[in-house]
């Protein structure tokens, strides 16, 4: 007996689709958990960059200035292993940078980094991203209205959206003018930095796709 | 009637070499050790020996990190390779390419997974330490590091590893505050001594209790094993015997008490965990890593191995007669009894013999002597102790990593480095003198002294003056009269 089987064709499209359906939803639904639980990205970023500013504020005022420039126990150097030395603040920054990019069970994806309009690492420059740049600009600018403020925007890294917020990074302690304007990779239109001036920025992103 | 018989006939026999087919390459692929026929391509130099054990880097472990088509995730290298990794502190880890910022670098060389650097099976495309893509690729992210350094302006980034200067994971060698710290020292060090080991002490210190030494009438072996006095007499002078470590503390099963004639590594690790985790890793004993496979042979070995030891099982006691224990015997005459090049064979000849023989002869003081085992199984700081790291291969390649761990026990950086990039001295195990000067330290003083580092210009015009007084402030202290005196004298040797 010949079965019946015009079932199949419909049932099966009908399957595949609420299982695509399905699946889709699921992502869709881990997509808006994995973002920030609630709160918006820029929330998330400006949170975080209450605790990056704070930390890299008391290592680069009760650490390093302290040790280095006042008590002259040791001394910071950018080969601190070979010296056994403190890391240089933005070493210390980027430990932890990378740190955190190697934690593999975070809640939701971010990253942050430290860049600057006048970078001494010259390695660092080819990193800022159109968006980086414009935002850089904004918050170091004097006439800028966003000068010493966020600046905010969104951006796509190989094929991925992203917030992308600058937060202004200034100069909290001597230690910092001190090496950046006496760097023998200064370039020779760098500013003169000088306390609470905006030396580079707080570099945040958070995917949102 | 005779064509269906036929036609059955072909389908039984595709059936029957079907199965048979299946059933062997299922063999091969379950139970075999031999899984030469599901090889694709010639391993590497450091992963033929367990090249069998397919399950090593193709492994069933979080496969949603498994990024690439041959199915090796980053944890399978990191298994084996992770603790040296973090030893030297990995100058490119996986986690700093993780920042999308950094993609622009990713596009050329996908730094995060260690595959793509170096992928198996690719004899055609491999060159040393196992890489396969083109040597220059430090190109893609450093182009601006080198138009920026005078020194470098004229280099080509193929050179970058192969010169014996730069190591992508492991790039102390050169850091420009180790070359300072180290320029102007004489050929040979005032102080040439190795580090002092002392298993016992270590053993106690992990909270072991010493017990009291025994002697060949309390050894508490059964009595049809205690027939052979060679062996009772090589135990009661041995360290264990000392340490009170009986014959039934190495040959009772600890799980069923039954006696074992042979005792392996399992029993040595009971005690001497950190000595034989490091021999697991070397080419000696990562075989015995995997229980599916037998142990390594010289017969395997590629380089030509004497024929005399050529099945010999390499375990811990191939070096170490067991019963005997005899350190000397493993730092040198365990080595020749299966090396057979060029190097080995010209120890014999070279002024390190004649340290260790010295040694040896009680002529010369203890630690002063170079064996095998001086520069390759290396005396390592760990934890506060020193210890032997039983794995050979640790500093071999690139040889550059020699220079601290071994080279500058005894020597000036400058002519540790030339030697080291030397070729025809390292055949010659070091009986005759470099040639050429490795450049790395003079470029970086040059640099230091363009920008007025004061400390650096004294100590070289110290350096080059025909009466040198000491100059203040030196970054490390100047060469000795008799350290130079050194040098000059021991170019006869």
């Amino acid at each position: 007996m010949k079965k019946n089987r015009k079932w199949v064709a419909p049932a099966f499209v009908s399957g595949v689709t609420t299982l695509a359906f399905g699946l889709a939803s699921c992502e869709s639904g881990k997509d808006e958990a994995s973002t920030s639980g609630g709160y918006d990205a820029e929330q998330v970023a400006e949170a975080l960059y209450i605790v990056l500013k704070s930390d890299r504020k008391v290592y680069a005022s009760k650490i390093v200035n302290r040790l280095v420039n006042d008590d002259k126990v040791i001394k910071a150097h950018e080969e601190w292993q070979e010296e056994k030395a403190l890391l240089l603040p933005a070493q210390f920054f980027r430990e932890g940078a990378e740190e955190v990019d190697g934690v593999e069970d975070k809640p939701f994806e971010f990253s942050y980094s430290l860049q600057s309009s006048w970078p001494l690492n010259m390695e660092n420059a080819k990193k800022k991203t159109p968006a980086v740049e414009q935002g850089l600009k904004e918050v170091s600018d004097p006439n800028s209205e966003f000068y010493g403020k966020k600046w905010t925007s969104t951006e796509t890294i190989a094929g991925k959206e992203y917030f992308v917020g600058i937060y202004p990074d200034k100069a909290v302690a001597p230690a910092c003018w001190e090496c950046h304007n006496n760097h023998e990779n200064r370039q020779p239109d760098y500013p003169e930095f000088k306390k609470n001036d905006v030396m580079g920025g707080i570099v945040i992103r958070i995917p949102t796709s | 009637m005779a064509h269906w018989i036929q036609k059955r006939k072909s389908v039984l026999l595709w059936l029957l070499v079907t199965i048979g087919l299946s059933a062997w390459l299922g063999h091969v692929l379950l139970q075999a050790e031999d899984k030469t026929l599901l090889l694709p391509g010639k391993t590497t130099h450091g992963h033929y020996q367990i090249e069998m054990a397919c399950s090593a880097c193709h492994t069933a472990e979080e496969k949603e990190n498994v990024f690439t088509s041959s199915g090796v995730p980053n944890s399978a290298c990191t298994n084996c390779h992770g603790e040296d990794l973090n030893q030297f502190s990995d100058s490119h880890p996986t986690r700093k390419f993780k920042n999308p910022e950094n993609a622009i670098f990713l596009e050329h060389v996908n730094a995060m997974n260690c595959v793509e650097c170096h992928a198996e099976h690719n004899e055609k495309i491999t060159h040393d330490m196992g890489v396969t893509i083109p040597q220059d690729y430090c190109a893609h992210c450093h182009q601006v590091t080198l138009e920026n350094l005078e020194s470098h302006q004229n280099l080509k980034f193929h050179t970058c590893a192969t010169a014996g200067c730069h190591n992508y994971h492991d790039n102390m060698a050169l850091a420009p505050s180790f070359l300072l710290k180290h320029y102007g020292e004489a050929n040979n060090l005032k102080e040439q001594k190795v580090a002092e080991v002392n298993a016992l002490q270590r053993w106690l210190s992990e909270g072991n209790k010493k017990r009291a030494a025994l002697t060949i009438e309390e050894a508490d072996a059964p009595s049809p094993k205690l027939t052979d006095p060679a062996i009772n007499l090589d135990w009661e002078h041995t360290a264990h015997a000392a340490a009170g470590i009986n014959c039934s503390d190495c040959h009772d099963d600890p799980v069923s008490g039954v006696w074992m004639p042979a005792p392996d590594h399992h029993t040595c690790k009971k005690c001497h965990d950190v000595e034989v985790t490091d021999f697991l890793k070397g080419k000696h004993g990562m075989r015995l890593a995997h229980p599916e496979l037998s142990p390594m042979t010289p017969t395997q070995a590629r380089q030509s191995l004497k024929a005399t030891s050529a099945h010999r099982d390499l375990s811990c006691s191939s070096c170490h007669q067991p019963h005997r224990y005899d350190r000397e015997f493993a730092a040198h005459q365990a080595c020749i009894q299966c090396h057979d090049d060029e190097h080995t064979r010209n120890y014999d000849k070279s002024p390190h013999f004649a340290l260790w023989a010295a040694e040896l002869a009680g002529t010369g003081e203890e630690r002063t002597g170079v064996s095998c085992a001086t520069c390759h199984l290396p005396r390592e700081e760990r934890d506060d102790h020193h210890v032997v790291n039983h794995n050979q291969n640790a500093n071999l390649t690139p040889n550059e990593k020699m220079i601290r761990n071994v080279c500058m026990d005894c020597h000036g950086l400058q002519f540790a480095m030339d030697a080291m990039a030397d070729r025809e001295v390292i055949a010659d195990n070091f009986s005759t003198r470099p040639t050429k000067a490795h450049p790395g330290i003079s470029w970086t003083v040059d640099a230091a002294i363009k920008r007025g580092n004061e400390e650096i210009i004294a100590l070289k015009n110290y350096l080059e003056s025909p009466n040198p007084s000491p100059p203040e402030n030196a970054v490390s202290p100047p060469p000795t009269t008799t350290q130079q005196n050194n040098s000059r004298t021991n170019e006869k040797e």
